[in-house]
């Protein structure tokens, strides 16, 4: 099989990361919206940790990937 | 009520579209009824470790362990971790490598092998009737936390809809993305998809957990969750610990050892090692699974009680008066979990101890809700619905491979095409979802209760364990021994609920668990103790009275005739067995921080 998990999850982590991480930037002033979360800016605070995980997944998933595509490309 | 952001829709938008997409990318790989049914036999240990993982938590498990967190506190981490754990490790040490490598396809095709076609059919008739009614009780308590959330009113208002359809329209449209990625990529797509699920469950519960612990701090938290334990069975303090983990141990082992819907996970592995190590893998990350969903209950519970507040202030000689009204179910509940009004009088239900009965479930959605601003709040609603997700896929395909492997393969069309028995397969699929579908709605529309539906199948099914565990440790057991014992077994298990129907009353509590609403676990695990009991004993005397099997036909089938794989002796730390060791005592360890 041609599909490593790792990569759409990866994939899928980077972007909710990134929107997180954007969203967060972008309403850090907003205290009624993190009034919720303790004050703390939930979303810069928790995007850049998802962000990381999903490069992470995509980095060692398409090294895997690539190793098995070589693989099937030599038999 | 919470208005969702752009920035939840679009995170919404994207689990979903990785969801299908998943699926897509898999519809080349399907050629094959085998590549439909058990993911062609080639994924990795790990995969099918997580999918394990998320099979088992699904939307009544999602909601369900919150709630117990509420109701008996810490109790409900050593139940759902002591007691699932000794059953994980047993299934992967000992039962996956003769269900892998008998090259059943499913778990009552194993029985089958062994036992003949009646133990076969009966084992397949309880496992499908268990699929179908949990994934109604599945959608059921999703269609409840949807109607209590209003999380979607708002994009129903916009476009003129009814606000009634909120409920049913989530759900078709759960269901039916379930549907097209389990018929696009089959067994592959939904294992996949639940480990997709897995990370996104982890990513929004982990944040709510940890604002918890921020905003009331340990030690509100614990005190919580101590009185919640006195309302529990054997109270705080270590007798406690212990009852609970074994009442989850006797409640759950038959579950981790023959319940299909789990088992396929590691039946897909793409060798048997792999399928060795999947239940494994799954225990490793079982140690943390139960805090991470527990704790939101005794957070839950830790919180203020909402009131209505009124507040004066005055704007250029103007007064002002602002009143933040709290909804009546909120006022009486404690912390963040609301209490149970009686429809007719909307005064609160009483408790036996006098206090206000509290509507448990609601524990960790509305923690969800109260914890996580516009942006994570997303991500805890696709965390919700993957649980609804996960736990429907599972039941679809495990109900998929049983219908068209144990029933209509051997008695309806013999050697027919493999393409007709594909086809069979993906429309069993559609009949499954259509079925569970009827079942929560007659639930809604009728007050059918499906919990208890649900919770009575598994009661019957976990005779089973007794028969699994005699076919492959007793060489001596015979087909007509194993089937009159699983009949004992179920019929002893079935008892009690349908005497409950007659006999109800406080003496015979035992006795009146299905009818005197819902079930104590002590009285469900004196009831699966006594049909595991009379299952061995039934299926041991008729055994000893009809002729044995010979050996030659119990090759591959029994543990003591399994082929050994010959290979390089490994140092003992690299053994399964001592990796299982470390997992039992790390979670010993993590149980005594919540005694």
């Amino acid at each position: 099989m041609h599909l490593d998990l790792r990569v759409p999850i990866g994939m899928m982590f980077t972007m909710i990361g990134t929107i997180l991480t954007a969203f967060g930037l972008g309403t850090r002033a907003d205290s009624a919206l993190y009034a919720k979360s303790l004050g703390i800016d939930a979303n810069l605070c928790w995007g850049p940790v998802l962000l990381v995980f999903g490069i992470a997944m995509l980095v060692f998933g398409r090294r895997a990937q690539m190793r098995l595509e070589k693989g099937a490309a030599k038999k | 009520m919470a208005n969702l952001t752009s920035a939840d829709w679009l995170i919404l938008l994207i689990y979903f579209f990785f969801a299908l997409s998943i699926g897509l990318t898999l519809k080349g790989t399907v050629k094959t009824s085998r590549d439909y049914l058990q993911a062609g036999r080639s994924l990795p240990a790990w995969i099918c470790g997580l999918a394990f993982v998320s099979v088992s938590l699904g939307a009544q498990q999602l909601l369900g362990m919150g709630a117990s967190g509420a109701q008996y506190g810490f109790r409900a981490i050593q139940f759902f971790s002591l007691g699932a754990i000794p059953g994980m490790l047993f299934a992967g040490l000992f039962l996956m490598p003769l269900y892998y490598g008998s090259n059943a396809r499913t778990v009552p095709e194993f029985l089958g092998l062994r036992f003949g076609k009646s133990t076969r059919v009966v084992s397949a008739c309880v496992l499908l009737a268990t699929a179908v009614l949990s994934a109604g009780a599945a959608l059921y308590a999703m269609a409840r936390i949807f109607a209590a959330l209003h999380v979607f009113d708002s994009l129903f208002y916009a476009h003129g809809l009814q606000p009634a359809n909120i409920v049913p329209v989530t759900l078709l449209a759960a269901a039916a993305l379930v549907l097209v990625y389990v018929l696009l990529g089959g067994l592959a797509a939904a294992l996949y998809n639940q480990v997709l699920q897995f990370f996104v469950m982890a990513a929004a519960l982990l944040p709510v957990v940890l604002l918890g612990l921020r905003g009331s701090g340990w030690s509100a938290i614990k005190s919580a969750a101590a009185s919640a334990a006195e309302r529990g069975p054997g109270h705080a303090g270590f007798g406690g610990f212990v009852l609970a983990a074994l009442l989850g141990f006797v409640l759950s082992t038959s579950y981790w050892c023959t319940d299909f819907r789990v088992l396929q996970t590691a039946m897909a592995a793409k060798d048997a090692e792999s399928a060795r190590k999947a239940p494994l893998i799954a225990a490793a990350v079982w140690l943390l699974v139960p805090v991470l969903l527990v704790l939101p209950g005794p957070i839950a519970l830790a919180l203020p009680t909402p009131h209505t507040t009124e507040f004066v202030r005055s704007e250029n000689g103007t007064i002002y008066h602002e009143i933040d009204v709290a909804p009546p179910a909120d006022e009486a509940g404690q912390g963040a979990v609301p209490a149970v009004l009686d429809p007719a009088t909307g005064k609160p239900l009483r408790a036996a101890g006098g206090t206000n009965l509290l509507d448990y479930t609601m524990a960790t959605p509305n923690l969800l809700l109260h914890f996580l601003p516009g942006g994570l709040l997303g991500l805890g609603i696709a965390a919700l619905l993957a649980g609804l997700m996960s736990g429907a896929a599972a039941a679809i395909t495990a109900i998929h491979a049983v219908f068209t492997c144990d029933l209509y393969q051997p008695f309806i069309r013999r050697n027919a095409s493999d393409g007709h028995y594909l086809a069979v397969a993906r429309w069993t699929a559609v009949g499954a979802a259509l079925l569970a579908l009827g079942a929560c709605g007659a639930a809604l529309r009728f007050g059918w209760k499906l919990e208890s539906l649900a919770m009575f199948c598994a009661v019957l099914s976990a005779p089973l364990l007794a028969t699994v565990l005699l076919g492959m440790f007793w060489k001596r057991a015979t087909a007509p021994g194993a089937f009159a014992g699983l009949a004992a077994g179920i019929a002893t298990a079935g008892l009690p609920a349908v005497l409950g129907r007659f006999a109800s009353g406080p003496r015979f509590s035992w006795v009146a668990w299905m009818s005197s609403g819902p079930a104590r676990p002590v009285d469900v695990c004196l009831t699966i103790l006594a049909a595991l009991g009379l299952n061995f004993v039934v299926a041991f005397a008729v055994s000893l009275r009809t002729t044995a099997q010979p050996e030659a036909e119990l090759a591959g089938l029994m543990h003591s005739l399994a082929p050994r794989p010959a290979r390089a002796p490994s140092p003992w730390w690299k053994r399964p067995e001592a990796l299982a060791a470390a997992i039992l005592i790390t979670a010993v360890a993590i149980n005594l921080l919540f005694v």
